[in-house]
């Protein structure tokens, strides 16, 4: 009889191949760890690792980096989804930052990033000496991701320099590195926006209810929908929040993430409106827009 | 033609256009060019065309094309996806870039690889994993070296698919008379590369003819545009229907009651009641379930990713190659293959490398570089060494048995990549050909007399002291001290020195790193056999490269190797100068001359190093060492 491949649709396909790049880390690396950022690739990307070691455990633990600004119902929902599938969570915070009171008020969303997300997570992989950290990125997000490796070589400092990349063809990934070196392995590449929200439609796969439109307080600001989350929100002269029924694309720190107004309060209703939507997702992720080249810089620097 | 049309007040419609999206299938291709081809406009275009770019990327873009644009007031599509800061202001696209598009019939990720001669390299990237090529050719240009060197690496990689996309037609007032000529041209060029389907399209892709629409300028073209063949060309996977091929990643042991074995399958299908083998120890079992997260399945097919559980306990790890017993794949050390040289570094043959293919890693050793092939004029030549980008035909040798199915049979379990043991860089990729039929016909000898019944006459644990270090560091005088201390306490030895190796066996050989690869092989084998002879082995050679250390090592047993790196400085070495080399060396008439022209790789975990005391003392530590570490008896039988 024959039997067809073409039944594996390319949503299976791209399962599957993110399932054997987290089985080859489990195999290959002394001490793995899983970044988790909460959002809904991260939701993907963690539900891909449950699949992957069944009926074991993901054989690594999770680690968020949290920079304090996170969105309240970030916060609940990671602790309630470690709980719920039984792993353990390392969280970390740069506490020199936190001495220093860092902000993305006062310091500008640069200055910002790069203490609280990107030395903090440099901090964390070393502290704790993980040799491959698992990433959510997807390669359509921007124009630098589209040449990333799905094994990314760092050097002991955590630097990424394009020339020193590995060739990677079929399947194999070279993960073999010396002491202190580490791989940032991105086991999405090769899946676009559209695949994630509709892998989480057919999976079923909880999400952040921030994804769903909600009326909330935010400020326009620059042209952005800015939520207010907290009492630390910082108001210009003039500024008043407004209660607004507005979504998130994607999820970050909350000054620094740009909601849209939207009705879409079901899976399916994000989706069709993703489908007709004229503005890229990174366009609500403020740190882009700094300068030409950013997302760049910030990897060279050991961003994720 | 894309989502835009999608009218979202309309469920029904949304969920018929979401199923149909689920049930898209992928097709994987590259494109490759020489530079200026317009590779990137062309992407940026399918991009656009297909109305994947949003409005704020259009923004940037515009903004972009002001700063860094090549195409006047217009806006340069290729700032789309040339990604890197560094290739955006030479202007040139220096590495592989994914792309994603999606039409109503197939959803498409395309590699855009560079053209120009130094990152060849990323072609065969962007190819590995494609089932097609488009190969750009500017039409005021018409066939080029790169060409031909493109797709020569097509079609060695094994892709049966080619459109030919005549671009820039637009500048040569889109002449039927050219796309004819270079059609023609390219034919004749590419008959020998067995490709199942070759389209040739006239195309601009600045202006957006036969991209995705037709245009009124090519009247006279009747076949597809580029995205009707990308949509309908027929590409015949069959892996499903190939030998059933499970190389086992991860062995999945949760608690006692469980023991699985996880891994995506190679090829075939499979399914409980099975009965499997493993290719590496002739082990058989059956199928007991395929379990996954979704629940255990009735089959399961090539591409699926999987957890097997047995019917009995055999002994699988990480690296076996499950098979049906009556299609096993080929299992050996020796074989042929073709090699794609990727770094600067030199392959130097007798080197130890690590070959990786499916999730077996494994020690091999180039043998013979038959011939390499010039990727320009595809001639057959002769080569000592392989240099970035270049492409031979080899014999490779490996430390223990390998399953395998040829490249052309089996991509997934005839690919290999080559690791480079200190540096961890990948060197090369290699597509394995078939087995070298000596290695599955010689089989060891079973000895009756064993190494340990010989050394246990001589009253010694056999050894090899492996003297490192430049010349004249004093390697040969310690050594020579040592064995004279050993004779004395009645031990049984033998000296193999650098110097009178090089008068009798090594004696074809001269200074060049591949020579001296070689040399240091050869004396590693013969050191090994006077092991087995039990006897201890002084070895005093300069070796410098740690890499052939390593490979000296690991022939032998846990214990049989204590290198002693004589760490005299070059400075001390160069004033001592015994044999007036140093002197010699500086004035030019010694070429790759160790520690002056040509590197010495110092060891970083030398059981002993020596080089700050007398050469009496140093002696003497080397001797208690093999007794506080019971090489030696404890009570000498003779003191003398």
């Amino acid at each position: 009889m024959e039997i067809s491949t073409d039944r594996l649709t390319h949503l299976r396909r791209l399962e599957a191949e993110s399932i054997f790049i987290m089985r080859e880390v489990a195999a290959e690396f002394k001490n793995p760890v899983m970044l988790y950022s909460i959002g809904k690739d991260s939701a993907v990307m963690l539900h891909l690792a449950m699949k992957a070691f069944y009926p074991s455990k993901p054989p690594f633990p999770l680690l968020h980096v949290d920079t304090t600004w996170k969105f309240r119902e970030m916060i609940s929902f990671r602790d309630e989804t470690a709980r719920r599938l039984g792993l353990e969570l390392i969280t970390h915070t740069n506490q020199d930052g936190v001495k220093d009171n860092i902000n993305p008020f006062d310091h500008g969303s640069s200055v910002y990033t790069t203490v609280m997300k990107t030395d903090a997570l440099k901090q964390a992989l070393t502290a704790h000496g993980f040799d491959a950290a698992f990433g959510g990125a997807r390669r359509d997000e921007e124009k630098s991701r589209a040449k990333e490796r799905i094994f990314s070589f760092r050097t002991a400092n955590h630097g990424w320099e394009p020339k020193t990349q590995r060739p990677e063809l079929w399947n194999l990934y070279n993960a073999r590195i010396r002491p202190g070196e580490s791989i940032r392995v991105f086991p999405l590449s090769n899946w676009t926006e559209l695949d994630i929200w509709q892998y989480i439609l057919s999976e079923n796969i909880p999400i952040v209810p921030l994804y769903f439109a909600a009326p909330r307080p935010v400020v326009e600001r620059n042209g952005q929908l800015i939520m207010v989350d907290d009492e630390r929100f910082q108001l210009k002269a003039g500024e008043k929040p407004e209660i607004k029924t507005v979504r998130f694309r994607t999820l970050g720190c909350y000054p620094l993430t740009a909601a849209v107004e939207s009705n879409a309060a079901t899976l399916e209703e994000i989706v069709a409106e993703m489908l007709v939507a004229r503005t890229s997702e990174r366009a609500g992720r403020l740190i882009d827009h700094d300068e030409a080249g950013s997302m760049e810089k910030k990897k060279r620097e050991g961003y994720f | 033609m894309n989502a835009i049309t999608l009218n979202e007040t309309d469920p029904a419609a949304f969920r018929d256009y979401l199923s149909a999206h689920e049930n898209k299938t992928l097709l994987r291709f590259l494109t490759c060019g020489s530079v200026d081809d317009g590779k990137s406009t062309l992407i940026g275009r399918l991009l656009y065309d297909t109305k994947l770019i949003f409005e704020d990327q259009l923004a940037g873009l515009e903004k972009d094309s002001r700063r860094f644009g090549t195409v006047g007031e217009d806006i340069d599509l290729a700032l789309l996806v040339d990604g890197l800061q560094a290739e955006r202001e030479q202007g040139i696209t220096i590495d592989v870039a994914y792309r994603f598009f999606a039409t109503d019939k197939r959803k498409f990720i395309v590699a855009d690889t560079p053209g120009h001669e130094q990152y060849t390299r990323n072609m065969a990237t962007g190819a590995s994993n494609s089932d097609l090529a488009v190969i750009l050719i500017d039409a005021r240009k018409g066939i080029l070296t790169q060409t031909r060197r493109h797709s020569f690496i097509v079609s060695l990689l094994g892709i049966k698919h080619v459109v030919l996309a005549i671009n820039k037609i637009d500048l040569v007032d889109y002449s039927q008379e050219i796309f004819d000529r270079i059609v023609a041209d390219y034919k004749v060029l590419a008959a020998d590369f067995g490709f199942e389907t070759l389209q040739p399209i006239p195309l601009s892709a600045r202006f957006g003819d036969n991209v995705l629409e037709r245009g009124e300028n090519l009247g006279w073209y009747t076949g597809p545009t580029l995205v009707e063949h990308l949509e309908t060309v027929e590409i015949h996977r069959n892996e499903a229907n190939a030998p059933f091929r499970l190389p086992i990643q991860w062995v999945n042991r949760p608690d006692l009651n469980f023991r699985g074995f996880s891994g995506t399958i190679a090829s075939g299908s499979v399914r409980p009641g099975d009965e499997i083998i493993v290719a590496d120890s002739g082990l058989t079992s059956r199928v007991k379930t395929i379990t996954t997260y979704d629940g255990d399945l009735p089959v399961a097919v090539a591409g699926q990713a999987i957890t097997l559980t047995l019917e009995d306990e055999i002994d699988i790890s990480r690296g076996n190659v499950l098979s049906k017993p009556e299609e096993r794949p080929e299992f050996t050390d020796q074989f042929q293959a073709k090699l794609i040289w990727m770094s600067e570094d030199e392959l130097i043959p007798g080197r130890p490398y690590l070959l990786k293919t499916g999730t077996r890693t494994v020690a091999i050793s180039i043998t013979d570089i038959k011939y390499k092939t010039d990727v320009n004029t595809f001639e057959q030549q002769a080569a000592k060494t392989l240099k970035l980008n270049e492409v031979a035909e080899v014999n490779i040798a490996a430390q223990a048995p390998i399953a395998f199915d040829p490249y052309a049979d089996n991509k997934a379990t005839g690919a290999f990549i080559l690791i480079d043991r200190i540096t961890n860089l990948t060197l090369a990729a290699g597509l394995i050909e078939h087995s070298l039929r000596r290695a599955t016909n010689v089989h060891w000898q079973a000895l009756e007399v064993t190494k340990s019944a010989r050394a246990e006459v001589k009253r010694q644990k056999p050894v090899v002291l492996w003297f490192t270090g430049l010349s004249g560091a004093g390697k040969s005088t310690i050594a020579n001290l040592v064995e004279k201390k050993l004779l004395s306490l009645g031990q049984h030895t033998i000296l193999l020195d650098g110097d009178n190796v090089r008068h009798g066996l090594n004696k074809d050989l001269g200074f060049t790193d591949a020579d001296r690869v070689e040399n240091i092989r050869r004396v590693a084998e013969v050191s090994k056999l006077m092991v087995e002879a039990g006897l201890i082995t002084l070895v005093s050679f300069i070796s410098p490269f740690k890499a052939e250390r390593q490979m000296a090592r690991e022939l032998l047993e846990d214990g049989e190797f204590i290198e002693i790196h004589v760490a005299t400085s070059l400075e001390v070495a160069e004033s001592r100068d015994p044999k007036g080399l140093y002197k010699k060396a500086r004035a030019g008439e010694i070429p790759n001359f160790t520690g002056i022209d040509s590197p010495y790789e110092a060891p970083e975990s030398a059981e002993i190093t020596t080089g700050t005391s007398t050469a009496e003392d140093e002696a003497d530590a080397i001797v208690a060492y093999l007794l506080d570490n019971a090489y030696l008896p404890v009570e000498p039988p003779y003191v003398i």
